[in-house]
């Protein structure tokens, strides 16, 4: 079983080793025709462009993607600098009419995307012609490598119970070069796939064939994000099943994550636009999904007759009904730990970190500004985005609503949502968007804190202070401190994935749902001592 | 200002300084030599197991004493003053004080077997033992054995723990089953199994006779009292019970029996002098308590209740019904009311029992078979609700009672699979009876005795 599972571990690193160096591979250039259909199908008004592309990118030459890229971005660049340097010329005239004219000619976009659009029909080599091969070579190996590790563990980790053993004393789970190693790693992949998309254009080969049988385009980074996302996700899963297979709630909220994840977020929005409608999660509710008002959203779903307003309806009833009447009965852990897709990527790629959630007060604090913070950005973001869709102002009060949906997506969308959120799984622990970010869980938290059923109920005189539920809580919450308190735990960022009730040692912590009444207990002494005292000081 | 000082920073100490916090602004100084910060003695074993830090087992963060004005000192404290009421260290140094908690908990128990003062020889209760442990038994190579003798709670965590680092365990226990000078038959029997399911030599009706030490005075082998069987081995694990911690009492002129003595008010026989937690020994039993009681959370209520009596609001310690919880490697334990072992119970004490067919799951249910009053219920791998058994305990309820809406007291994580018809039907069947189990009523549950 322990060969199995270290050679698992090598077919693992072997395929994650092919799948890094695949992004090293291949040859772009164009041809003349493939550049001509190009610039066709974009349709850019620039007179110039056309020769600066051809310039970079039709060549004898064999350039691997960072050099086609730094040609691509030159050519764009070059472009629109000779229409700047017209638009200062015209200026210095004062030659309005002609400025005004120039800036029609100005290409915008990432210049990564641009990059990125061009490489992906000029690819040639190992991932673009080879695909299903690599892809067996790269995803292949990492999935049988990892299964091959994870599946031993039904017999080697005993019999079913918590099974935390050597957690603190491993490298991969208690910040040594393992974790450090991962957390360069998953920074790495999400500041690529945000910012520099050309770059991965390879990895995004490997999946094309699947984007084409699902939806019928050729894949996108984001394309390749959700099917990594899905994979991930499901060989973690295995894990989870293995790990907690004596507990039926681990199991059924694991299955649950993964079926919203595959079923909602990947497979019914590929399809949607296969039948070409607009791409839409079903279950990504506002302000989670914080571009669902901005106006080219709106406009998009309007225009796609009974069906995007039906999605439009839905998005609304999602975040004002659903989301607070099921957090009303069953507390946001329905959302956040059963649903939600980052909330599914924290329970199953994370779970092995969640241990290394911070607990101290000044976290507590720091969380509560900061969240707080991101869903105030939000609502005024949103503010901003149905004045501009219903005024048709792009200012509002000499703001550009534009610039603040800029500068959102990239703060709160990219770096807190991928490149933290994720990225610092190893370091911070899993819940690190969740917990410190996420404007839904800030807007779910008032209600489960407020207004709902759900509270940790702690076992009267039961807890001994060990300290299990504090550590193992990826929220980080000290669970403790009401525990041995003898108090129930209603705490607005629990996420109610029901960990500290498993590993407590002594029964004394249990997920429920009941009557409002009496589920905040403070009190001032324990079950078990004296009735006759607890009444003298818990009634005084 | 009146100073307060304590004497151990355990559970009872700390929750004793905490209440008298809430409730005046006395001065408040907490002594201990074992660590500055207060841990969870319990969740050392979580320690070695690499489940937490031991950074983990302080429930409380290191700012927490100052901003409470709670004075941390550390020292030991080698004599006691009573008449000048003044505390010496060993150090020399000299602390008076208004106000003395004795709250200094136990230390294991060594039965003066030869050779038990050997280097490898350890307890596990002390933060010292931990650092003792991962000193001999860092691994299986630096460790090829580890011996431990005594089958009680203790015994059996040091096993688990040394087994999380697969090191061969060998458990000498004196009883002829596992701890059933507690547990019923059933249960002893089915913690017998599981130890050995955990890849433990589990040797019963054994005595551990002396342990031998190779030529550095380190621990070699142990021979076994019945057999005269020679065990090589690195480290000898003592978990036989505890006893008070209260050596450097013996001159004060505080009345001690095995521990400190006091009365209902946790008073000693000295004016101003208390004793709380692990090392108070009761001059009288209350109920069917033992008169020391190391047990966690008694030595909290202890804590709760002396800081009532120093804050001017005397009151009696009074615990209420028993109950306990513990954890046998993978199975929990949880227990409500009186259930003693067949060794221990009274004639009129009856059992009903039920164990599941494959999971590692009973109950023992105790009750007076004349008057058919539930006495109490021993779960294992069933969790129960604290405060449904303390309420049916207070109002004498009956076994039919009990099994009728045992399923307002179950307490198992959701969806988990629950059990109350089996265990209903076989009680029926044993006892002719025609019991029907209600389904759980969130209204019971949380209408309160109180």
């Amino acid at each position: 079983m322990k060969f199995i599972k270290q050679s698992g571990l090598i077919i693992f690193l072997l395929g994650l080793f092919l799948f890094i160096g695949t992004i090293f591979t291949g040859s772009f250039k164009l041809s003349q025709t493939d550049l001509d259909t190009f610039l066709e199908e974009q349709n850019y008004k620039s007179t110039v462009i056309k020769g600066a592309l051809e310039k970079a990118v039709v060549t004898s030459d064999d350039l691997n993607i960072f050099e086609f890229s730094t040609s691509v971005r030159k050519a764009y660049e070059s472009s629109n600098n000779h229409y700047d340097a017209l638009i200062q010329k015209y200026n210095k005239e004062k030659n309005w009419t002609k400025k005004g004219a120039q800036y029609q000619y100005k290409i915008s976009g990432k210049p990564h995307s641009l990059s990125f659009k061009l490489a992906q029909k000029a690819g040639k080599g190992l991932a673009a012609e080879n695909t299903g091969f690599m892809w067996l070579l790269t995803f292949g190996l990492g999935i049988i490598g990892a299964l091959l590790y994870i599946v031993p563990d039904v017999v080697l980790l005993g019999k079913p119970g918590i099974k935390n053993d050597g957690v603190f004393l491993h490298a991969a789970t208690n910040r040594g070069w393992i974790g450090w190693f991962a957390f360069v790693f998953l920074v790495t992949f999400y500041i690529l796939l945000y910012f520099y998309p050309d770059f991965i254009v390879n990895w995004v080969f490997l999946v094309d064939p699947i984007s084409q049988f699902t939806s019928g385009n050729p894949a996108s980074q984001w394309f390749l994000y959700g099917f990594l996302y899905c994979t991930v996700m499901s060989v973690m899963a295995v894990r989870m099943y293995i790990k907690y297979r004596h507990s039926k709630y681990q199991i059924l909220r694991t299955t649950s994550v993964l079926f919203f994840q595959i079923v909602f977020a990947f497979l019914i929005p590929e399809i949607l636009v296969r039948f070409e409608k607009p791409w839409y999660d079903f279950k990504n509710a506002f302000p989670l999904d914080y571009d669902f008002f901005f106006k080219w959203n709106l406009e998009e779903l309007l225009a796609s007759g009974g069906f995007g307003l039906f999605i439009l309806v839905w998005g609304v009833v999602l975040t004002v009904v659903v989301v607070p009447v099921m957090v009303y009965f069953f507390g946001k852990r329905w959302y956040c730990s059963w649903v939600c897709g980052c909330g599914g990527l924290a329970e199953t790629l994370g779970d092995p970190y969640r241990q290394l959630s911070s607990k101290t007060l000044l976290s507590w604090k720091f969380e509560r500004i900061v969240i707080h913070s991101v869903l105030i950005f939000v609502m005024v973001m949103t503010g901003f985005a149905l004045y501009t869709f219903f005024s048709g102002a792009s200012q509002v009060i000499g703001i550009k609503t534009q610039t603040i949906q800029d500068i959102y997506g990239f703060l709160i969308g990219s770096i807190f949502a991928g490149v933290i959120g994720t990225g610092f799984y190893p370091i911070f622990g899993n819940r690190v968007w969740c917990r410190f970010g996420c404007p839904l869980a800030a807007y779910l938290g008032f209600i489960q804190r407020f207004k709902s059923k759900f509270r940790i109920t702690t076992n009267g005189g039961q807890c001994i202070s060990c300290g299990n539920c504090s550590t193992y809580c990826e929220q980080g919450i000290d669970v403790r401190a009401y525990a041995q308190k003898g108090e129930n735990i209603v705490r607005s960022s629990c996420v109610g994935c029901g960990v500290c009730s498993e590993v407590c040692p002594r029964g004394v912590l249990k997920l429920e749902n009941g009557p409002e009444d009496g589920r905040i207990n403070p009190t001032e002494v324990l079950l078990g001592n004296d009735v006759e005292l607890m009444d003298l000081v818990n009634k005084k | 200002m009146e100073h307060i000082v304590i004497i151990g920073n355990g559970i009872s100490g700390v929750t004793a300084a905490r209440h008298i916090r809430k409730n005046s602004d006395k001065k408040i100084t907490i002594i201990s030599a074992e660590s500055k910060y207060f841990f969870s003695r319990t969740a050392l074993m979580y320690v070695y197991m690499g489940h937490m830090k031991f950074k983990h087992t302080q429930p409380y963060e290191d700012w927490f004493w100052e901003k409470n004005n709670i004075q941390l000192k550390q020292g030991f404290v080698n004599h006691i003053d009573t008449s000048k009421k003044q505390l010496a260290f060993t150090n020399g140094e000299i602390l008076s004080f208004d106000k003395l908690i004795i709250a200094t908990g136990s230390k294991p128990n060594k039965f003066g077997w030869p050779g038990q003062d050997l280097e490898g020889v350890i307890g596990m209760y002390h933060k010292q033992d931990l650092e003792n442990l991962e000193k001999y038994a860092p691994d299986n190579t630096a460790c090829n054995r580890a011996v431990i003798v005594g089958g009680g709670l203790i015994g059996i965590e040091l096993a688990e723990m040394l087994r999380s680092r697969k090191i061969p365990v060998t458990f000498l226990v004196r009883e002829d089953s596992f701890w059933n000078g507690v547990l019923p038959a059933q249960e002893s029997a089915m913690i017998n199994n599981h130890i050995k399911e955990h890849h433990i030599d589990l040797r019963l009706s054994t005595n551990l006779k002396e342990i031998k030490s190779d030529k550095n005075g380190r621990v070699k082998s142990i021979i076994i009292e019945e057999t005269g069987e020679e065990l090589a081995c690195n480290i000898v694990g003592l978990t036989a019970g505890v006893t008070p911690n209260i050596n450097f009492l013996k001159e004060s002129g505080i009345a001690l029996g095995k521990g400190v003595k006091v009365n209902r008010f946790l008073e000693t026989n000295i004016k101003d002098i208390y004793a709380i937690g692990d090392c108070a020994e009761q001059h009288e039993a209350i109920g069917q308590r033992r008169n020391i009681e190391a047990v966690w959370y008694t030595g909290r209520m202890m804590g709760e209740t002396l800081a009532q009596t120093i804050c001017n609001n005397k009151i009696e310690y009074k615990p209420g019904h028993w109950f306990n919880s513990a954890k046998f490697l993978d199975i929990e334990y949880q227990t409500y009311g009186w259930v003693f072992s067949e060794k221990g119970r009274q004639e009129n004490e009856a059992y009903f029992q039920w164990k599941h067919p494959k999971d590692k799951k009973c109950i023992t249910i105790s009750f007076d078979k004349h008057t058919q009053q539930f006495l109490g219920i021993n779960t294992f791998g069933i969790r129960m609700r604290h405060e449904i058994f303390d309420k049916w305990l207070t109002e004498n309820q009956t076994i039919a009672h009990v099994l009728e809406y045992l399923a307002d007291a179950n307490f198992d994580p959701e969806f988990y699979k629950l059990h109350e018809p089996e265990i209903v039907a076989k009680f029926n069947q044993e006892n002719n009876t025609n019991i029907l189990p209600k389904k759980k009523s969130w209204k019971r549950i949380f209408s309160k005795a109180l």
